[in-house]
């Protein structure tokens, strides 16, 4: 019988699976693009990196693109799955406690008045948001319990996206075209990393968060039958409410930082995936930034060529493929 | 003896609403002891509070006479087990996951569940007569088919057995006697408010088979005079917050007492109690 077997390693092929694919995206995606690169050429031994116009063209141009949207699709997939184990809800996102709005905010900031501070950059600002927006909710739901309110955890979030978003409207309301049109684009989501260099500034705040999503996961399944069943289980409940809060919240503000409030990674992926692997959130977690990370480097790929040479904004295809995918997936599991 | 949970002139106020006042109960090892009152007697809180879940604003709770507030919320998860009247799942876990997450006070923070442990959770699921649905999920089984579930995922909680002996052997000490399953409680806070009849009665023969065969002791609240008969010895009666009386069914469960404490007619009580 199968019950002979822990649950557990049924799930872990799969992950592996989910493994392999965002690796074949990563080298795969940099090979499509408006000048074909053949993989044979960009790793030939034979020639020096200088003159390998292929290579230059895999590593400098599209390889940083490539990582960085796998690391902002992982990130947004974890996060999501971390959010719904906290609010015990699977229609949480990422962004759904105001993080994104915060990041937004300061982006705007910096995006329109960013010429009389020349030293705070977009992403700075928008990380800088999010960390304000985490700190108001934060501080909303500490206030009168000892551990953290969930309901008014979600209340403060909620109120807190439609407040960011009338500042979001005001700072437009006071910028240019041009300013606003930047803006627009930024809320769009955009991977066109020019570098390494913000893949490397979010990374330190996703790992840090990552360790944590690693611990969490078990305390995330035994919240799922409650708080008091978790604490009288063992569970620090308390604890794990307020690391699952700040981790996934600086998950959630480095990856907007990196590629803007791209939509639908965060809640797609996690249901997909429990579809795949069941609920338990230590193959679900794995499993999700795996397949967050090659499902938005797909999609990135595709926004670059579909209708090249012109690009479409990243969170357009993530919406456009996700949404119908989502109400899909409602229908048929009814 | 010491008792092996015990409530100390317990009192819990939410802001100004006092719910509990000066509430004393022992439960020693070996107990099957029911908590009944009428909806709003405060058995909930009660529960909670002997559970941990809730810390008293006055008295104080003890294990083995330990204060709870000095006792790690793992040891003592091991020691005592809870199952709630209702189990509404936020995500779709299989019956056997269910009942392997009750491992969690036994394992370290990274640490996977070995063999000992499904060893537990399948040997929980057997007492509970819910071997067979160990890959259902459990979303949709029946209120009944739940509710075994969940005591059988208390049970694996409680379950030291293997992982223990093989600690202790380590150590060279020999498993103490005052850690076997006697001296290990399952809370349970109306276990069957929103069943049948007939979950009622699988419940009910769970519960003694668990108490009898492997020696767990067992605290219940409702506010069925039937279930407590059912199962308990002894009784406590909570009214508005207090206990009214505490004692052997036989002594406690007379048709005064059981009239205060509904608050009907000592006349309609009678029939109650035949």
């Amino acid at each position: 019988m199968m019950a002979s077997v822990l649950p557990l390693r049924r799930g872990v092929p799969m992950v592996g699976l989910c493994f392999v694919a965002m690796v074949v995206a990563i080298v795969v995606a940099p090979l499509i693009g408006s000048t074909p690169i053949s993989l044979g050429r960009v790793f030939d031994a034979n020639r020096a990196f200088a003159d390998n116009i292929d290579a230059q063209i895999f590593f400098i141009t599209r390889l940083p693109r490539a990582v960085a949207a796998a690391l902002v699709g992982g990130a947004l997939a974890a996060a999501g799955v971390v959010f719904q184990g906290l609010l015990r809800n699977p229609l949480a996102t990422p962004y759904t406690l105001g993080v994104s709005a915060g990041a937004a905010l300061g982006a705007m900031l910096a995006i329109s008045f960013g010429a009389a501070l020349p030293v705070v950059g977009v992403a700075s600002a928008s990380l800088a948001g999010a960390l304000l927006a985490v700190f108001i909710v934060y501080m909303l739901a500490n206030a009168r319990h000892r551990g953290i309110s969930t309901t008014v955890l979600l209340l403060a979030g909620v109120t807190l996206n439609a407040f960011f978003s009338a500042l979001i409207l005001f700072v437009q309301y006071l910028s240019d075209f041009a300013e606003t049109y930047r803006a627009l684009r930024w809320l769009m989501g955009d991977l066109d990393v020019p570098s390494y260099e913000p893949i490397l500034a979010a990374l330190p705040f996703i790992a840090v968060s990552f360790v944590a999503f690693a611990w969490l996961a078990r305390p995330l399944n035994l919240l799922s039958l409650g708080g008091d069943a978790a604490s009288t289980r063992g569970v620090p409940v308390a604890r794990a409410q307020r690391v699952a809060f700040f981790s996934a919240s600086l998950t959630t503000g480095a990856a907007v930082s990196v590629g803007g409030p791209i939509g639908f990674v965060g809640i797609i992926v996690p249901h997909l995936v429990r579809l795949l692997v069941g609920a338990d959130h230590r193959l679900v977690l794995p499993a999700s930034t795996f397949f967050g990370a090659a499902f938005l480097v797909a999609c990135d790929a595709l926004a670059r060529t579909v209708i090249a040479p012109l690009e479409l904004p990243v969170g357009i295809v993530t919406a456009l493929i996700g949404g119908p995918f989502f109400l899909w997936l409602l229908l048929r599991r009814r | 003896m010491t008792p092996l949970l015990a409530a100390e002139n317990v009192g819990f106020a939410y802001d100004a609403a006092t719910v509990l006042e000066d509430v004393s109960l022992d439960v020693v090892a070996g107990a099957r002891l029911g908590i009944l009152g009428p909806n709003g007697s405060g058995k909930t809180t009660l529960l909670r509070l002997l559970s941990g879940a809730l810390r008293p604003t006055r008295g104080r709770v003890r294990l083995d006479g330990t204060d709870l507030a000095s006792v790690s919320s793992a040891a003592l998860a091991r020691r005592v087990a809870v199952v709630p009247q209702e189990t509404e799942l936020a995500f779709d876990y299989s019956v056997l996951e269910i009942v392997l997450m009750g491992r969690y006070p036994h394992l370290g923070p990274f640490e996977i569940e070995g063999p000992d442990d499904l060893a537990a959770a399948l040997a929980a699921l057997e007492s509970t007569g819910t071997r067979a649905l160990a890959d259902r999920a459990f979303r949709t089984l029946s209120g009944g088919e739940k509710q075994r579930v969940v005591i059988a995922s208390a049970l694996a909680q409680l379950d030291e057995a293997p992982r223990t002996r093989l600690r202790q052997g380590f150590g060279g000490q020999a498993p103490h006697a005052a850690h076997r399953t006697s001296h290990r409680l399952l809370l349970l806070d109306e276990p069957t408010a929103s069943l049948d009849l007939k979950y009622q009665l699988e419940i009910a023969a769970v519960l003694r088979r668990l108490h009898d065969d492997r020696g767990i002791s067992i605290l219940l609240s409702t506010h069925d005079l039937h279930f407590v008969r059912a199962i308990c010895t002894d009784v406590v009666l909570l009214s508005r917050g207090r206990v009214l009386a505490h004692g052997a069914i036989g002594d406690v469960l007379t048709p005064r007492l059981v009239a205060d404490l509904y608050d009907i007619d000592a006349r309609d009580a009678a029939p109650l109690l035949q």
